[in-house]
């Protein structure tokens, strides 16, 4: 190009290397923590872990915690917390239940409909903190408790009595939808992949792995679509404009308050698919459903380079915030370790965490 | 050179027609009369400077100029033609401009992403309509070199620039995006010596190219050292304006503080206020 800007260097300005550059990326830190989590498993856990099986293995739950955790992620680099998204699981998934099994609506019906439900409880949160300017943590704490108890109520009210909501499968079975929420995708290739001898196969011929499990297309789905919006988009500069300081962000013409109740239906939104996803998969809906999966996601995305006080942060370091997760919650038990093990590492890795964030904070402002 | 002069090198012709012009502006808050009559204008390539004491309205006033208050009495002409502004919007879309001392920056992003905050050019349709990362990096850095500040790249945090810098990053984020009056409340007001003097040369830069500036300030220094004319503002009332050469710092710090008090305060302190 020949009318780029000349920079003239500043005597001052010492040059940065590549260490700097990469380390005011906010998701270097979850990068460098898959890559130690790896390899403290590839020295300590049997072989099985690291094989075709085993990485689906763990991947399975890492998707399903990771869907919550970019909408934590996004919301939280908007600014705002939102603690009800693991009730809203099992809310979502007593909707979903309700729709399929009680109403015998059509995955066509019921699915749009579930994710309506959950975009309007996700905007009256919004609208809540927003109206009231209270803090979005007490507000969605309050939901966190609302949800759960009218996730009980509601299951007992559907299903006669108990607490636990049967035969999604056979009400889903057949329905032209389903493949897309429920079950192994890419079938055929793992097939073609096991006649070819590339993947590991039964005896029988068939493959040990029969497809991707459709909640990590999903996953890398909305990791994908998370960042391009964050990146590329002017709403992707709304929301770190609206995390980074409000008034300013307003002042300057960014329509702040549709920006936030976006992210609150967003995150509301990743709740109930993820509801969906795991109901259709285990055929039957309970009120335990999601449960302290609020945190889980935040530390996520806390992991994953987000601020707790908004305007920083990114979807992919999210993205391997939980696969993190799920690399230690399944990994553990192809160790000799005992397996409650795990809570000491999620609280340990939190503060790690938080304590890089701060520095890198620091790094990023000029503070000193 | 003399602090006095400067950076003051341009003479604006004295006779270009006003781009604002507010004629007698009250304004009530209530029982509270913030302005009692106030008569200001802007003409193209001049900075005029609004000085005052806490308290003598200049924030109302400016609020008023920018579309935040509507005046009580008086009237807005813009152009010569009467305006009646009923948002910020609207005075932005007129081309007023303002530069408040927060500045609506945020230190966590980048110098591009604060400079197009709101206002992020697009390319592509549909959904994949994205932001012009390119034309906004190279606009962002030719700008600011415009100013005289090399940033390190465009992706360089606001986080980390001086305060002066900061201030000029939003002065030119002004003038890029259009306007012809560009209100700095307060701009050097919590800078040091060396960050005053280039915000003092960044606003004349500005008036070069055709802006009007109205610069308030409560530093008579500064303001001698860049203004073109003086208005004062005491208790919501403009106690006059004088063009430049024709007042001594002297008499305008008397004036901003009401006269007779200060000449007093002043001999008790020798002079040093």
């Amino acid at each position: 190009m020949a009318d780029t800007p000349q920079i003239v260097l500043d005597e001052r300005l010492k040059k940065e290397g590549i260490g700097a550059r990469l380390i005011k990326r906010p998701e270097l830190g979850a990068i460098a923590g898959v890559v130690l989590v790896t390899l403290f498993f590839l020295i300590t856990a049997d072989g099985a872990m690291f094989t075709l099986s085993g990485i689906m293995n763990f991947m399975t739950p890492a998707a399903q915690l990771g869907i919550l955790a970019i909408g934590a992620a996004m919301l939280m680099i908007g600014g705002e917390f939102d603690l009800s998204i693991g009730s809203m699981v099992a809310f979502a998934g007593l909707i979903f239940g309700a729709c399929t099994v009680t109403l015998g609506l059509p995955l066509i019906l019921a699915i749009p409909l579930t994710l309506a439900v959950a975009a309007g409880i996700g905007a009256v949160n919004g609208a809540i903190v927003l109206k009231t300017g209270l803090p979005s943590f007490i507000v969605t704490l309050a939901f966190l408790f609302i949800l759960r108890g009218a996730s009980l109520v509601g299951l007992k009210l559907a299903s006669g009595g108990s607490t636990q909501l049967r035969g999604v499968r056979d009400a889903v079975e057949g329905d032209w939808l389903a493949p897309f929420f429920s079950g192994d995708a890419l079938g055929p290739i793992f097939a073609w992949l096991a006649q070819a001898g590339i993947v590991e196969t039964f005896n029988n011929g068939a493959p040990k792995v029969p497809g991707i499990p459709v909640e990590i297309l999903w996953f890398i789905l909305l990791a994908l679509i998370a960042t391009y919006v964050l990146l590329r988009t002017p709403q992707g500069n709304w929301i770190f404009a609206s995390g980074g300081d409000r008034n300013a962000a307003s002042n300057s013409g960014v329509p702040v308050r549709s920006v936030k109740i976006s992210l609150f239906m967003f995150a509301a939104i990743c709740g109930a698919l993820v509801a969906i996803i795991t109901v259709m998969d285990s055929g039957s809906t309970d009120a335990r459903r999601g449960f302290m999966k609020e945190f889980e996601a935040i530390i996520a995305a806390v992991i994953g380079g987000c601020l707790l006080t908004g305007g920083y942060g990114s979807a992919i370091g999210a993205f391997f915030g939980a696969i993190i997760f799920g690399m230690v919650t399944i990994g553990l038990t192809y160790t000799n370790f005992d397996q409650d093990w795990f809570q000491v590492f999620l609280g340990g890795m939190l503060l790690i965490a938080v304590l890089f964030n701060n520095y890198i904070r620091k790094r990023v402002t000029g503070e000193r | 050179m003399d602090q006095e002069t400067k950076f003051h090198h341009g003479a604006p012709a004295a006779d270009a027609k006003p781009i604002i012009e507010m004629r007698d502006i009250e304004k009530h808050f209530g029982n509270i009369i913030a302005l009692a009559g106030v008569s200001f204008d802007v003409r193209p390539g001049e900075c005029h400077c609004l000085l005052g004491d806490n308290g003598a309205g200049k924030s109302t006033f400016i609020k008023t100029m920018s579309g935040v208050h509507k005046p009580t009495k008086g009237t807005i002409t813009i152009d010569g033609k009467p305006m009646d502004f009923s948002s910020p919007r609207d005075a932005m879309e007129a081309g007023i401009a303002t530069v408040f001392q927060d500045l609506a920056m945020i230190p966590l992003m980048s110098v591009t992403r604060n400079f197009f905050m709101g206002r992020e050019p697009v390319i592509g349709s549909g959904p994949f309509k994205r932001m012009d990362i390119q034309t906004m990096n190279e606009a962002a850095v030719e700008e600011m070199r415009k100013m005289g500040i090399n940033l390190r790249g465009p992706d360089q945090a606001v986080g980390t620039l001086s305060g002066g810098e900061r201030q000029t990053v939003a002065i030119a984020r002004a003038v890029y995006f259009g306007a012809r009056v560009l209100i700095l409340d307060e701009p050097t007001s919590a800078l040091g010596v060396r960050q005053t003097s280039n915000v003092l040369a960044t606003i004349d830069r500005v008036r070069k190219q055709g802006v009007g500036v109205v610069f308030i300030s409560h530093n008579v220094r500064h303001a001698l050292a860049v203004g073109d004319r003086f208005t004062v503002l005491n208790r919501g009332k403009t106690l006059g304006t004088a063009t430049r050469g024709e007042i001594t710092p002297e008499e305008l710090q008397d004036m901003m503080a009401g006269g007779q008090e200060m000449a007093q305060l002043e001999g008790s302190l020798e002079g040093t206020v």
